[in-house]
């Protein structure tokens, strides 16, 4: 248990930030009980929960990756969950009605969608349309 | 052309880019004054809305809610607009700069080059100073970083127009009046009653209620959702509080640095006192965190359920050290 966060003792622990040489500032009193500001690298306890955060995703990744590939589901719940969407967040970008985004998950669906429609998607995930359709991901 | 503006790094993007327009149109405020005078400090539990798969919690007032308050309370007139056509947007955007004023826009962090690949989500409620265009490349000023950096036509053009939740359509704001002087003790009176009522609201789902109501859901989830699960919502708690921005302990310790700026500045000692109680509150909610971390740590499917009871006890502490708190607060103002 710390006695008010001391500005020498603001977390300078090993985190994602790292690789990108970045670093956040966190409030801090010094020696004298005044506030003042500390650059910190990281810190422990959410660097852990974010990571956590990102297996659940890779996980959720790899999940649809394996539908796309056995045909249960079309291309595009793979490349939603890779961009880290959900579906009203891929909805808002390609300006669908979710419903209509949801049922373009079903391969048969997605399979008899127009250039048009397709293009939409592939634009939102930086594809082309033949990149879009494959299925052997 | 370039704005001669000078880039300050600050803990949240919002008080960020308030305090650095502030400062560049001459009125120096600190980031903890703009969070305290725009009653930024708030504790949210929100229903029916999942994000990540998680449930959410906010420590924060909504966006954009921070400088409108500051605004009005200190008297300076901000223009803001929105758009729907990405040319027009520009546009605007350019014309300021012609006129050499430098602006804030609100973007989206998942397109965002230069945050790390981890941080970037479908965060839409970010905020950045631009301050000039060089050869087709905008200046940016993004407050959370050490220093400035830039983002070209594409690029900045992707965040301003990033869809999904708090959309931001281009949002581009900027102060447009100011009075010959700040009307600082006003304006810190109005922010500290707000947030004192906040914090004390008879709302199930605010302020210290709401931190009941998590302490009492985190007792739950192990039965209800599953370890696994419950975990995954653990975490997603922990990075809200702790989150870039944050300064530390849920935007605690940035309070309690308010409290002592003002009661130096109001000869108040009684703000002095609980400037220091807020540290201590601080580090019970950095407190909590370890612990809970504890529980996520190795994403296992053991863990006893008396650890969540553990970790909801000391949140249940902490609403309770925190309605006390601002029933004094109150008082002392």
């Amino acid at each position: 248990m710390t006695q008010g966060m001391k500005k020498n003792e603001v977390p300078q622990d090993k985190s994602n930030l790292e690789s990108a040489n970045f670093k956040e500032l966190c409030y801090a009193v010094d020696e004298n009980g005044e506030y003042t500001t500390e650059l910190s690298t990281g810190w422990s306890p959410k660097t852990i929960a974010l990571n956590n955060a990102i297996e659940a995703l890779n996980e959720r990744i790899a999940a649809s990756k394996q539908r796309v590939r056995e045909l249960k589901a079309s291309p595009l719940e793979y490349y939603m969950e890779l961009h880290k969407m959900d579906l009203p967040i891929l909805a808002s970008y390609v300006g669908i009605w979710k419903w209509r985004v949801k049922r373009h998950f079903r391969p048969a669906v997605f399979n008899n969608l127009n250039n048009k429609t397709l293009q939409k998607y592939a634009d939102v995930f930086e594809v082309t349309i033949e990149e879009l359709k494959r299925t052997d991901l | 052309m370039e704005i001669d503006f000078k880039h300050k790094q600050a803990a949240h993007c919002e008080n960020g880019v308030v305090a650095n327009l502030m400062t560049y149109n001459g009125f120096t405020v600190s980031e903890p004054m703009v969070f305290g005078i725009g009653s930024g400090l708030l504790f949210t539990y929100i229903p029916f809305l999942k994000v990540n798969y998680a449930p959410v919690v906010s420590y924060r007032a909504m966006p954009g809610i921070i400088f409108t308050r500051f605004a009005t309370r200190v008297g300076i007139k901000i223009k803001r607009e929105k758009f729907r056509n990405p040319q027009t947007a520009k546009a605007r955007l350019d014309e300021n700069l012609k006129r050499n004023n430098p602006v804030g826009l609100q973007v989206g962090v998942y397109n965002l080059p230069y945050f790390p690949d981890e941080y970037r989500f479908h965060f839409n409620a970010h905020n950045m100073v631009v301050y000039g265009k060089k050869e087709g490349t905008y200046l940016i000023s993004d407050p959370v970083m050490e220093t400035v950096t830039s983002l070209t036509e594409k690029e900045l053009e992707k965040v301003r127009f990033a869809k999904g939740a708090f959309a931001p359509k281009g949002h581009i704001y900027y102060p447009t009046a100011f009075p010959e002087k700040l009307q600082l003790e006003k304006a810190i009176i109005k922010g500290i009653r707000h947030t004192c009522r906040d914090m004390l609201a008879p709302v199930p789902i605010v302020g210290v209620k709401g931190i009941r109501k998590i302490a009492k859901l985190i007792r739950k989830w192990p039965k209800a959702k599953g370890i696994k699960i419950a975990n995954h919502y653990l975490g997603q708690i922990v990075r809200m509080q702790e989150e870039i921005g944050t300064g530390g302990g849920g935007f605690r310790y940035i309070y309690a640095a308010f409290l002592q700026e003002v009661g130096k500045l109001l000869a108040n000692d009684r703000l002095l006192e609980l400037s220091k109680e807020m540290t201590l509150i601080g580090d019970q909610w950095r407190d909590f965190a370890v612990e809970a971390s504890r529980i996520y740590k190795n994403r296992s499917n053991n863990v006893a359920v008396d650890q969540y009871d553990h970790v909801a006890t000391l949140l249940e502490d902490i609403a309770n050290k925190e309605e006390v708190f601002f029933k004094k607060l109150k008082k002392a103002i």
